[in-house]
C-alpha cells in the first residue's frame, strides 16, 4: 500500500560521516552494517516476546499433537526452555539460531532451515523479477509524466497509478487468473516447483506460471513508484542546476536523462527501500493465490498448522530481508549522492 | 553591426489573472568587447530578458510576444532548440545568481565543465579533462588538477561562482550574460569575483551583459547602462554620462539612493528613498510606469507611454519631461 | 522560471501567479476568507477529489444505510437460488449457498468502515502523541523514540500482523466475545503498523513549529509546555496529519480484507469483504459475481480515499512535494 507521507521521509539511521582518505564508501557501507545489527536484535527481541507473551503456551499445543513424538517433545521443550526466565529462553534461542539450529517442523517432518532452504529461492525470484518489471515500467513512465505536468500522458499515467495501487493485489491476482487462465487459457494458474520440461521448453513453462504473479506485484509496485518518481522529478526540474544544463546547450533529452533522473532517484531509493516491508506482504498473498511454493505460503501453512519453530523461522528470515533491504537502499543513497558518503 | 541586438524584445507570462508583462519592449545593443550593465530594482524584468536571450524561460507559460533578438545579425527567437543548443556556451554563456544551486550535486566539477567541451568540441574525455584544469586555474582555482575531481559541496560560495564561469568560458564565447553573478556574495568575494571577471573579458576579447541591482558594481565595470523599470528601459547612456547627467528621475532616484560613506562625516543627507512600489504588471495600464512615484509627474505621462529618445548623443532617456528639456 | 506545478497530476493546472518576474501579487479582491474556506475551494479544483467524495459519500450512505431498506439476511440460505447471476432479486447474485450478496457486501462494507475509521484513529493517537513528545522533549528522549520507530518501520508488517492475530485470537474472543473481540485484536494489530509515518510526520512538524514566534510568544507569556502543545502547536500541525490519517483508512481496509483473504481475520462465517471475495474465489469460472463485487466494493472505496486524500494533500498542505 502505497504509504505516501508528506514529509520527506528522512533515511533510517542516517548517520553523520566522518571523510577518510582511502574508500568512504567501503567505510560507509561497513559503518551502515554496524547499525543494522542492532536492529535485527531488536526485531529478533520483538518478536521472541511476542510469541514468550503469547497465552496458551504454543509449546502445550505441541504437546498435546500425537503426531508428535515423545523425544521430540522432550528436546523441544528442552530447547526452548520453557520453564526458565524470559531473558534465559530468549538467548538461548538466539544462541541456537546463530549456530544454524532452527529447530525441527513438525508439520513438514525436516529440520526447519531445510525447509526454508527449498522454498526462499522461488520467493525472492518473484520478488526480484516483480521489482525489475515496476521499475522498467515507473521509471520512464513516472519521468515522462513529469515532464509534461497535466499533458493528457500524465493525467491518465496518474490516474492509472492510483487505480493500481487502490486494487489490492488479491484482487487483481483473482481477476488476473480468471482473464488469463479461464477465459483465454494462456497461463497455469498452480505453480509447479518440479517442472518436467527441460532446456528451451523449461524457460518458456516457468515463463507462463510465472508471469502472472510476477504482473500482480509488479504493477502494484510500479503504480506507487511511478507517483515517487514523478514528483522527485518535478521537486527537481524546478532547481537552477537543471537550468545551468540547460544552458551549456545539452539537449533536453540529456538535461533529464543525466541530470535530473540521477538526483530525482536519491529520495525515491529512500521511499523505495521503505516500502519492503509491504512488498513482502504482497509476496505473501501473491504466493496464496497462485499456489507458489514460496516462504511466504509456508508461513501461511505454518500459522495455521501450529508450525511454532517455522513460523518464529520465517518471520526472522523475513525480518532479515527487511533490514537486507534497508541497508542496500542506503548504499545506494550513499552512492548516488556524494555528499552523503563525505560527510 | 553589434554584436547582439535586442530589439523591441516582449516576453509575457500567462498567469491565472492575466498575461504578465515582465519584459514589454526593451532595446538593448551590445558591440564586440564591451561591457553593458543592465540595472534595476528586483522584478524590473532584467533576469527575464537575460534568459529571453538564451531561450531558457519556461515556454509555456512565458511566450515571446514580439521583439527580434539578433545576434550577429541573426534572429534567435524562431530559431528551435536544437539551433539554440548550439548557440548555448559556444556562443553565449551565461552565469546565475546563486552558486550554491547552480551546480549538479551529483557530478564533480570537473565533470561538469568538461561536458560542455566535449558537446561543443568533440574532445575526448581525458583531453576535456585536462582543459577542464586549464579552465579552474584561469579562474585562480589552487591546486586545479586536485580540485577537478572534487563535488560542488566541497567548495564555499565564491569558489562555486568561479567554478560556474569556469564552465560557462569553457568554449570561449563571445558573450557572457552574467544573472547578478555577486548578489549572493560576501562583499570582498564580490570584488574578487568582478575583478575576475574583467581579467577575463581582456583575456578572451569577450562581451559581457552584466546585470544587477547595485550601482556600485555598475560604476566599477560598466561602459555603457541601460536602466530598466517595470519591464521596460527607461535611459541608456554610457556609464560616465550616466553618473555625471543622470536624466531619468528613476535613475537620479537610484543614484541618491546609495549611501554615501565619504560624504556622511562631513554632511549628513538623509538617505532618500524612491516612495511607492513598482506597479503591477498584470494587463498594465497605458502612461508611463514610473509616473505614481515620480516627483515631476504630469497629466501627460499617464496618457502615453513615453518613447525612448536620444537626448544628447548617446544618451537615451524615456521621459517627455527630460526630452523636452534637452 | 516561473510557474509551479502543485504536486497532484489529477488537479486540474492552476497556472499560479510567477514568483519573480513583475513581482505582481495575485490581484484577488482582498476578502478575508479562513483557512478553511480557503482549503475548500483548494480541494474543490481538484476534480477527481471532489467526486470521489461524493462517490465515497453515496458508498458509505448506502452501507450504513441500505439495510434500512434492503432487508435481505445475510445468512439466509436458499439452495434453490445458488450461484445465480446478478438479477432483480439479488442484485449482486448469490453465493453457493443461495446466500444474497448484496446483503453480505453491505454488511461487510460496515466491518470495513469500522475497521478502517478504528484503526486510524489508533494509528494518529499513538503517532501524534509520540511525535509530539519526540518533537517536544528531544535529546535523548527522541533519539529513543526514533529509534523504536525505525526499529518498527522495519518489522515485516504482514508476517507479524498473522503472527499477533494467530497467537492472540483465542484469549481475546474469551475476553470480549467473538466479534468484539476480534475487532479490537484487528484494530490494535493494524493501527499498531501504521502509528510510524504519523509520528515523523508529527515530529518533523514539531520541529519547524517549535522555534516559530507565536510559539516563542506564547513560551513568553508564561504558557506551560503541554498548554503550548496543544494550543499552539498541535493546530498548526494537523495538515499533513490529516493527509495521512485518509490514506491511513484506505490502508486498514487494504489490511483487514487481506488478513480475511488470507484466512486470519474476522471468523469465517462473517462476511467480511475479504472473506466474501475468499469465499468466491474458486468459482471464478461459474460465478465471477461472486468474487466480483467484493472486489469492486474494496476498490472503489480505496480509490475514492485515495483520490480524497490527494485533494486533501493539495488543499492542506501545498508544499510541492510528496
Amino acid at each position: 500500500m502505497a504509504a505516501a507521507w508528506s514529509d520527506r521521509a528522512p533515511l533510517p539511521n542516517s548517520a553523520i560521516a566522518h571523510s577518510s582518505t582511502s574508500a568512504p564508501l567501503l567505510n560507509y557501507i561497513i559503518r551502515r552494517l554496524l547499525i543494522a545489527l542492532p536492529s535485527l536484535l531488536g526485531i529478533s527481541l520483538v518478536l521472541f516476546t511476542v510469541l514468550a507473551l503469547a497465552p496458551g503456551d504454543p509449546f502445550e499445543d505441541l504437546a498435546n499433537n500425537p503426531n508428535v513424538p515423545p523425544e521430540v517433545r522432550m528436546a523441544l521443550r528442552a530447547q526452548f526452555g520453557l520453564d526458565d526466565p524470559i531473558w534465559e529462553r530468549y538467548l538461548r534461542w538466539l544462541g541456537s539460531m546463530l549456530q544454524g539450529d532452527w529447530g525441527f517442523s513438525f508439520v513438514s517432518r525436516i529440520d526447519v532451515d531445510t525447509l526454508i532452504g527449498q522454498r526462499i529461492g522461488v520467493t525472492i525470484a518473484v520478488i526480484g523479477m516483480s521489482q525489475l518489471v515496476a521499475l522498467l515500467v515507473a521509471l520512464p513512465v513516472g519521468v515522462l509524466a513529469a515532464v509534461k505536468p497535466y499533458s493528457w500522458f500524465d493525467r491518465i499515467a496518474s490516474t492509472l497509478a492510483f487505480v493500481g495501487f487502490s486494487l489490492p493485489t488479491f484482487f487483481t491476482g483473482v481477476l488476473f487468473i480468471l482473464l488469463f487462465s479461464v477465459q483465454l487459457g494462456w497461463f497455469p494458474f498452480v505453480y509447479r516447483a518440479d517442472l518436467s520440461s527441460t532446456g528451451w521448453q523449461w524457460w518458456v513453462d516457468q515463463f507462463k506460471q510465472s508471469i502472472m504473479p510476477i504482473m500482480v506485484l509488479g504493477l502494484f509496485q510500479a503504480a506507487s513508484w511511478m507517483r515517487y518518481v514523478r514528483s522527485a522529478v518535478l521537486d527537481v526540474i524546478r532547481l537552477d542546476y537543471v537550468t545551468t544544463a540547460r544552458s551549456k546547450g545539452l539537449a533536453e533529452r540529456t538535461v533529464i536523462n543525466k541530470h535530473v533522473v540521477r538526483n530525482a532517484l536519491i529520495p525515491v531509493v529512500t521511499l523505495v527501500a521503505l516500502q519492503m516491508p509491504a512488498v513482502f506482504g504482497g509476496a505473501i498473498v501473491t504466493e496464496q493465490i497462485f499456489r507458489i511454493p514460496g516462504i511466504g505460503s509456508l508461513l501461511i501453512d505454518a500459522i495455521l498448522r501450529n508450525d511454532t519453530p517455522v513460523i518464529m523461522a520465517v518471520t526472522f528470515v523475513f525480518s532479515c530481508l527487511v533490514i537486507f533491504f534497508n541497508l542496500v537502499a542506503d548504499v545506494l543513497y550513499g552512492w548516488l549522492d556524494p555528499r552523503i558518503s563525505y560527510r | 553591426m553589434p554584436l547582439l541586438d535586442i530589439r523591441g524584445l516582449k516576453t509575457h507570462f500567462k498567469t491565472e489573472d492575466g498575461w504578465l508583462h515582465a519584459v514589454d519592449g526593451v532595446d538593448i545593443a551590445i558591440d564586440a568587447g564591451q561591457t553593458v550593465c543592465v540595472v534595476g530594482e528586483s522584478g524590473c524584468g532584467k533576469s527575464v530578458t537575460a534568459k529571453t536571450v538564451m531561450k531558457l524561460i519556461d515556454m509555456p507559460p512565458g511566450k515571446i510576444v514580439a521583439g527580434q533578438v539578433l545576434w550577429q545579425g541573426r534572429d534567435l527567437v524562431p530559431l528551435g532548440p536544437q539551433e539554440m543548443q548550439k548557440i548555448r556556451a559556444k556562443e553565449i554563456a551565461i552565469i546565475f545568481q546563486e552558486p550554491m544551486t547552480s551546480l549538479n550535486p551529483v557530478y564533480t566539477v570537473g565533470a561538469q565543465i568538461a561536458e560542455s567541451i566535449r558537446l561543443h568540441e568533440g574532445l575526448s574525455k581525458r583531453e576535456a579533462l585536462n582543459r577542464a584544469v586549464e579552465m579552474l586555474r584561469l579562474v585562480n582555482i589552487p591546486t586545479p588538477e586536485r580540485r577537478v575531481y572534487d563535488y560542488p559541496h566541497q567548495f564555499s560560495g565564491g569558489m562555486r561562482q568561479r567554478v560556474m564561469i569556469a564552465i560557462a568560458l569553457a568554449c570561449s564565447p563571445k558573450l557572457l550574460i552574467a544573472d547578478e553573478p555577486t548578489t549572493a556574495l560576501d562583499v570582498t568575494i564580490q570584488a574578487q569575483i568582478l575583478e575576475l571577471m574583467v581579467e577575463l573579458k581582456e583575456r578572451m576579447g569577450m562581451a559581457i551583459l552584466l546585470i544587477t541591482h547595485a550601482m556600485g558594481v555598475v560604476a566599477e565595470t560598466a561602459q555603457r547602462v541601460v536602466v530598466m523599470y517595470a519591464g521596460k528601459v527607461v535611459e541608456e547612456a554610457s556609464v560616465e554620462d550616466l553618473f555625471a547627467r543622470p536624466r531619468h528621475p528613476y535613475t537620479q532616484g537610484l543614484i541618491r539612493s546609495i549611501p554615501r560613506i565619504d560624504t556622511a562625516a562631513t554632511h549628513k543627507v538623509r538617505l532618500e528613498a524612491i516612495a511607492g512600489t513598482v506597479p503591477k504588471l498584470i494587463n498594465p495600464a497605458e502612461g508611463c510606469r514610473f509616473a505614481d512615484r515620480c516627483k515631476h509627474a504630469m497629466p501627460a505621462c499617464r496618457s502615453a507611454t513615453p518613447p525612448l529618445v536620444e537626448a544628447t548623443p548617446g544618451h537615451k532617456v524615456a521621459c517627455i519631461l527630460e526630452a523636452a528639456l534637452a | 522560471m516561473a510557474g509551479s506545478t502543485p504536486a497532484s497530476a489529477t488537479a486540474s493546472p492552476a497556472g499560479a501567479p510567477p514568483g519573480g518576474p513583475g513581482g505582481a501579487p495575485a490581484a484577488r479582491a482582498a476578502q478575508s476568507v479562513s483557512p478553511w474556506t480557503e482549503a475548500w475551494r483548494r480541494f474543490k479544483r481538484h476534480r477527481l477529489a471532489f467526486w470521489s467524495l461524493w462517490l465515497l459519500g453515496t458508498l458509505v450512505a448506502a452501507v450504513l444505510l441500505g439495510p434500512l431498506f434492503y432487508k435481505v439476511g445475510i445468512n439466509e440460505v436458499d439452495f434453490s437460488a445458488k450461484l445465480s447471476t446478478p438479477s432483480w432479486k439479488h442484485p449482486m447474485g448469490t453465493d453457493d449457498l443461495g446466500r444474497d450478496i448484496l446483503a453480505r457486501v453491505l454488511y461487510g462494507g460496515r466491518i470495513s468502515l469500522a475497521v478502517g475509521l478504528a484503526a486510524m484513529l489508533m494509528a494518529v493517537t499513538v503517532g501524534v502523541f509520540i511525535g509530539a513528545v519526540a518533537g517536544m522533549a528531544r535529546g535523548w528522549v527522541d533519539a529513543a523514540l526514533m529509534w523504536v520507530t525505525d526499529l518498527f518501520l522495519s518489522l515485516p508488517q504482514l508476517p507479524l500482523l498473522l503472527l499477533l492475530i494467530f497467537l492472540f485470537r483465542e484469549p481475546l474472543k474469551a475476553a470480549f466475545g467473538l466479534e468484539m473481540g476480534i475487532f479490537i485484536l484487528i484494530v490494535v494489530v493494524i493501527g499498531g503498523f501504521r502509528w510510524m509515518p504519523v509520528a515523523r510526520l508529527v515530529r518533523a512538524q514539531f520541529f519547524s513549529l517549535r522555534e516559530k514566534e507565536f510559539v516563542e510568544a506564547a513560551r513568553a507569556l508564561g504558557a506551560s509546555v503541554p498548554r503550548q502543545v496543544v494550543r499552539h502547536i498541535l493546530p498548526n500541525s494537523l495538515g499533513p496529519v490529516i493527509v495521512a490519517a485518509t490514506i491511513d483508512i484506505a490502508a486498514a481496509i487494504i489490511a483487514e480484507s487481506t488478513l480475511s483473504f488470507l484466512g486470519l481475520g474476522f471468523p469465517p462465517d462473517i462476511p467480511t469483504w475479504g472473506r466474501i471475495l475468499y469465499d468466491g474465489r474458486d468459482y471464478m469460472d461459474l460465478a465471477m459475481h461472486w468474487a466480483l463485487f467484493p472486489g469492486i466494493a474494496i476498490f472503489l472505496t480505496v480509490l475514492t480515499i485515495n483520490f480524497i486524500g490527494d485533494g486533501l494533500r493539495d488543499a492542506l498542505d501545498p508544499r510541492r512535494v510528496l
